[in-house]
């Protein structure tokens, strides 16, 4: 039953991996589009009169509740609104892929989680499915409040990076937990972990956007070529940095909550809260890349593209505590199950 | 720690006087390491300083890498050494860096807390002249009405937008000029008491592990089932005081009798064959004065008795033995704890008979719980539950080294002064030995025999008065770090300006302090709850668009 079950889990998985594919190419596209409708907008640019008509449509005249006043609205921020072209087809592909992809990973994970008897987070291959989930997740949840389709490719083609070498790599047969994981704190400690890692994954791609959006408006200063069209469609590299913060800081909660969570199971099984051990150095020094990184938000000379290269560090970091440290490290998180 | 946003670092960082006494030295020094730039700089240099204790094994974690480390790499690991590689988080150069950065941090703190203070009690400030230059302005123009009294109107409007900034948390002062009215708001001091609160908890986290740290201890202990443990340093197998703990004289007096330790592996799951599924060690407690109770410790469930804490950190198998001189008198009995088993528990120990046979023995023993023969002849385990024990013995002859008094450990055997008297290099083979079997020593120096085998624990018994103080900062700094980064600190106004033809404009906008994403919206929907009130409606498309709006609605 086990084994079926687990057999099943890898079905769907193979399953979502082929929809992200697809997905990564959906988004591929649309960035290819995007450059093209940046070309063609090029050449029937709006004159300025256009847009001040545009702008003066929008403004609104209301009749008043109360009968013979008119409340005029006079201002109206036009803000961003060259960057919100129509979602091109290959973009509500992408979407449409990944959201399926995700529903057959999410049963693949619970299958998996069930074929176990307990949650699938316990050795390097359902870490690394529960956590694309979420990274997935991550990406489709903070898409409903604000509009980071752009990462599409970045994201799924991330996840599938990762899927390829856990199913090539790290899987392993179901297993029971050793005495040191049967605890409650499994549950937590590395499932905030795991969706810490998420967020990070998506203020890396964030910050990495902002470099190129911050070369291409310096160049476009300089009067220099910009290259690489379809950045102008994407945010400004100060609105990208603003969102990269908002999404880091979340992971930066969630991972000085894992730190503490960490601390605390330790203390019960290990008898210390606090030992040094290697996974405990690197996510000590993660969460000092972090907080380096809100810190240089706030230090002059800092702000903008350098404190964009913490947070890339800082998610560098995280990937090697993930795959490297995990698996050649000698430490006490030896659960790898390789 | 970051600045508010409202903190601009001078440019007296740059000192220009051509004379610095001692004084202006110490001045310019204390303004560097409390720059944001040097505490950004110490931070860095801290996360990379911290790299080398995950590459080099560590004593405090890894002791037995250390050893490991010496002998693989005999020239390199005394330079290591000297560069305290293998002390990191203890050495000089870590601790300069950290402790730097905590002066750093503390000359941050005290100032910014006095700003706070200031801050907290003074009045929110002037409504600026122009509002159109603040984030999220909007104005709406009232045209004059017949039989409408702008002159109370005015009044009338400010004071409603008193009370729902005020009723919003606001902090409000009203200001007033010839032709215009207005109310200054401001809120969320709370974003930069946060921010004191986890800085402030951070240092007290350090403090509780450096200070409360030293008043701990931790000490370690098999215990061999049937056998009692009690509390004093003497039965201690090792024990780590810490720098102010004092050495054992006040060990809390209780005692711990190992009734049983229950094991279980895996059978079914032909992937997992026996790796362990359980560890439970069935204890007996007693206390001075108190009945003997019975409870259990496993691997996630320490027990807490006597201001201690008592975990299961490892288990193992300690054969019960009895070596027999040539006349049948017992020369030694007990249970010998087998130590560093792996997977499959194959486990070493030593036995040492000093007394009762013509000479000292010592017998160096291999256990193998399953036992298995590979093809080249030598054993191994391969299931670590008893299913097929064996215990095979190396027996030397001569001096143990124990007379003169030196202490020596129970688990390795110094062969120094000893004659190997069987196994590989011997005409004789080693000794196997089955439970219940008995078999002669070599040179007829007498028998030994395999009693049975019992289970042994091997407990951790931890004091750390500190260990709740680090529980209650962490705790601050979460929730300190939660405020700081999500409580909006933003300034808020409402202006109504007598228009030259008798009619009201309306003017909101506000300006964030520090990141604040949901300062537009929240100013629009402050435009339309305040003209709502009045009687009008804004049709601000933006209104409902924002999150924060509509929870602020709900």
């Amino acid at each position: 039953m086990t084994e079926t079950l687990s057999q099943i889990s890898v079905y769907f998985l193979f399953a979502a991996m082929a929809l992200y594919a697809a997905a990564f190419v959906a988004f591929a596209l649309d960035i290819a589009n995007r450059a093209g409708r940046v070309s063609a907008a090029a050449s029937a640019a709006p004159s300025a009169v256009a847009r001040r008509a545009e702008a003066s449509e929008s403004t609104a005249s209301v009749g008043a509740v109360g009968g013979t006043t008119t409340l005029t609205r006079i201002t109206e921020r036009v803000e961003d609104r060259v960057q919100q072209a129509a979602a091109s087809r290959s973009l509500r592909w992408g979407m449409g892929l990944t959201i399926a992809g995700f529903v057959l990973q999410v049963v693949a994970d619970v299958l998996r989680g069930v074929a176990a008897g307990r949650v699938p987070w316990a050795n390097m291959y359902e870490f690394s499915l529960t956590g694309t989930v979420l990274i997935i997740a991550v990406f489709l949840g903070v898409n409903v409040r604000l509009d980071l389709r752009f990462l599409g490719s970045f994201v799924t083609g991330l996840v599938l990076i990762l899927l390829g070498i856990s199913v090539v790599r790290y899987y392993v047969a179901v297993a029971p937990l050793p005495p040191a994981l049967q605890s409650y704190w499994l549950v937590i400690h590395v499932l905030v972990a795991t969706l810490a890692t998420g967020f990070f994954a998506l203020g890396f791609a964030l910050s990495a956007a902002q470099l190129l959006q911050a070369r291409r408006e310096n160049r476009a200063a300089h009067g220099e070529p910009t290259g690489l069209r379809f950045l102008l469609t994407l945010p400004t590299a100060a609105r990208l940095e603003n969102l990269a913060y908002r999404v880091n800081i979340v992971g930066f909660i969630l991972w000085t909550f894992t730190l503490m969570a960490g601390s605390i199971w330790a203390e019960k099984a290990w008898g210390r809260y606090w030992g040094w051990d290697t996974k405990e150095v690197w996510t000590f020094i993660i969460w000092v890349l972090y907080a380096g990184y809100i810190h240089a938000r706030a230090t002059r000379g800092w702000r903008g593209s350098r404190s964009a290269w913490l947070a890339i560090i800082g998610f560098g970091a995280v990937l090697f505590n993930f795959g490297i440290v995990n698996v050649f490290f000698h430490g006490l998180h030896s659960y790898s199950g390789l | 720690m970051s600045r508010p946003s409202d903190h601009y670092e001078s440019s007296a960082q740059t000192i220009t006087e051509p004379q610095l006494g001692l004084k202006g030295w110490l001045r310019w020094f204390w303004r560097q390491l409390t720059s944001m730039r040097t505490a950004l700089f110490l931070l860095l240099l801290l996360a990379v300083a911290a790299v080398p204790g995950s590459i080099v094994p560590q004593r405090g974690a890894d002791p037995n890498g250390v050893v490991q480390y010496f002998n693989d790499h005999p020239s390199l690991a005394p330079v290591l050494d000297k560069l305290q590689l293998f002390d990191v988080f203890s050495s000089v150069w870590f601790s300069a860096i950290y402790l730097l950065l905590f002066i750093s941090l503390i000359g941050c703190i005290i100032p910014r807390t006095k700003h706070h203070l200031d801050a907290v009690r003074a009045k929110p400030p002037r409504t600026p002249a122009r509002l159109s230059r603040m984030v999220g302005y909007r104005t709406y123009t009232l045209p004059a009405a017949p039989e409408a009294e702008p002159s109370g109107a005015r009044p009338a409007a400010i004071e409603h937008a008193r009370t729902l900034l005020r009723s919003s948390g606001y902090r409000v002062a009203l200001f007033q000029d010839a032709r215009s009215q207005s109310v200054s708001g401001e809120r969320g001091y709370l974003r930069e008491t946060g921010n004191l609160v986890f800085h402030t908890a951070l240092l007290g986290i350090l403090l509780a592990v450096g200070l409360g740290g030293g008043f701990g201890y931790s000490g370690q202990k098999i215990v061999v089932e049937g056998q009692t443990f009690v509390n004093a340093l003497v039965n201690y197998d090792s024990f780590n005081p810490g720098r102010f703990a004092t050495r054992g004289d006040q060990l809390s007096p209780y005692s711990l009798t190992l009734d049983s330790l229950k094991v279980a592996y895996e059978t079914k799951n032909t992937n997992a064959i026996g790796q362990p599924l359980d560890y439970t060690a069935n204890v007996t407690a007693r206390k001075p004065g108190t009945a003997a109770t019975n409870t259990r410790i496993k691997v996630n469930e320490p027990l807490d008795i006597g201001g201690t804490n008592v975990y299961l950190l490892g288990n193992g198998y300690a054969p019960v033995v009895t070596v027999r001189d040539p006349s049948g008198q017992v020369a030694f009995t007990g249970a010998v704890p087998f130590v560093q088993p792996d997977v499959n528990n194959t486990s070493i120990g030593v036995i040492k008979v000093p007394d009762g046979l013509r000479q000292q023995l010592g017998l160096q023993g291999f256990f193998y719980p399953t036992k298995h023969q590979l093809p080249t002849g030598a054993y191994t385990s391969i299931f670590p539950g008893l299913r097929d024990p064996m215990l095979s013995l190396i027996v030397y002859g001569g001096d143990l080294g124990i007379d003169n008094g030196v202490p020596k450990s129970v688990y390795t055997l110094d062969t120094d002064h000893l004659t190997q008297l069987d196994g590989m290099g011997t005409d004789q083979p080693a000794l196997q030995l089955a439970p219940g079997k008995t078999v002669e020593l070599p040179n007829g120096l007498g028998t030994i025999t395999l009693d049975g085998v019992k289970r042994y624990a091997s407990l951790s018994i931890n004091h750390d008065p500190a260990q709740g103080w680090v529980l209650v900062f962490a705790l601050c700094v979460l929730g300190g770090l939660l405020t700081s980064l999500f409580v909006p600190r933003r300034r808020m106004w409402v202006k109504v300006i007598d228009e030259a033809d008798g009619g009201l404009r309306f003017e909101y906008a506000g300006l964030a302090r520090g990141d604040d994403p949901g300062l537009d919206a929240a100013v629009a929907t402050l435009a339309q709850r305040h003209l709502a009130a009045l009687g009008f409606a804004t049709g601000d498309p933006g209104v409902d668009a924002g999150s924060s709006t509509s929870r602020r609605k709900a």
